[in-house]
């Protein structure tokens, strides 16, 4: 499914998994630096995790600071915070 | 969840190492009123905070903190970087070189250990937003003292930059306060713990 097909649920749990790839190639990569496909790897998904998060911001408010992009209201501190649970 | 970011919020660049200066700035990383009791009381307070907006600020500005702790261990790193055990002894490390070396670990000047009673999560706005306002006070005549104790303006510049956040963090935790108050009955702002009873807020959420 393309990211604009996504629900709000679908593309939180999308950035999840696209993101979690990226930790976790990160760490590899910070003790195989020359790992070539690992790079790829890591090119491929930071790339997903920049798109859903733009994608995101756009929709239902901004998860990072550098996806906020406020025109004439402050949406930061709107987002639900993760911990209240209840939203995805 | 977090991300790093492989640079210092303001630069800092001490080419004068001083073991008698780091060991008083060493309080600002795990001491009474260190960042590290300061990222640590922010982030542990925004979970229980009821009013999104405030937990948001609670959350910033502790993630803020974080990059001031890693400032001030900076600052302890460069002026302890590559001198000899003898020079940390002649300039009055030995007490902390025996257990750390050169290593960052968190105490106060004095040698105490950071521990967890040196900030509180009180689970009361109102109660936790006066915590944080005194905090950012104590804070800064902390940074204040150790102006009045260092000279060196490499040292100085970005100690001076910490002592203005704490400034303006301190007016960010007033609004934070008003904005709590805003939503309680204003003739008994006390009657409700709005973290905790239910029916407090004029608008709940």
């Amino acid at each position: 499914m393309m990211i604009n097909q996504m629900n709000q649920a679908q593309l939180l749990h999308w950035i999840d998994m696209v993101s979690f790839a990226v930790v976790d190639i990160t760490e590899y990569l910070d003790t195989h630096p020359q790992d070539e496909k690992a790079i790829n790897y890591f090119n491929h998904y930071i790339d997903l995790r920049r798109s859903a998060l733009q994608a995101y911001a756009q929709k239902y408010g901004p998860l990072t600071i550098d996806s906020a992009n406020p025109d004439n209201y402050w949406n930061w501190s709107d987002v639900p915070l993760p911990w209240e649970g209840g939203n995805c | 969840m977090w991300n790093y970011e492989r640079r210092l919020q303001y630069p800092i660049n001490i080419t004068r190492p001083n073991a008698k200066i780091a060991k008083i700035i060493m309080s600002q990383y795990g001491g009474p009123d260190g960042e590290m009791g300061a990222s640590m009381r922010y982030l542990s307070q925004r979970y229980s905070m009821p009013y999104r907006k405030v937990s948001g600020l609670l959350t910033d500005i502790g993630t803020e903190e974080l990059a001031h702790l890693e400032m001030v261990a900076t600052i302890v790193r460069q002026l302890t970087k590559g001198l000899s055990a003898e020079e940390l002894e002649a300039q009055g490390f030995a007490p902390y070189y025996v257990d750390h070396t050169a290593g960052i670990w968190p105490q106060a000047a004095g040698g105490i250990p950071f521990n967890a009673c040196e900030f509180q999560s009180k689970g009361d706005a109102i109660t936790d937003l006066f915590e944080d306002m005194a905090a950012e006070q104590k804070a800064r005549t902390t940074y204040d003292n150790i102006l009045r104790l260092v000279k060196d303006p490499e040292v100085c510049d970005p100690i001076r930059f910490l002592r203005a956040r704490e400034v303006v963090h301190f007016q960010r935790f007033g609004e934070g306060l008003r904005m709590v108050q805003d939503e309680l009955d204003s003739k008994n702002f006390y009657m409700c713990n709005p973290e905790f009873d239910a029916g407090c807020s004029n608008t709940e959420k």
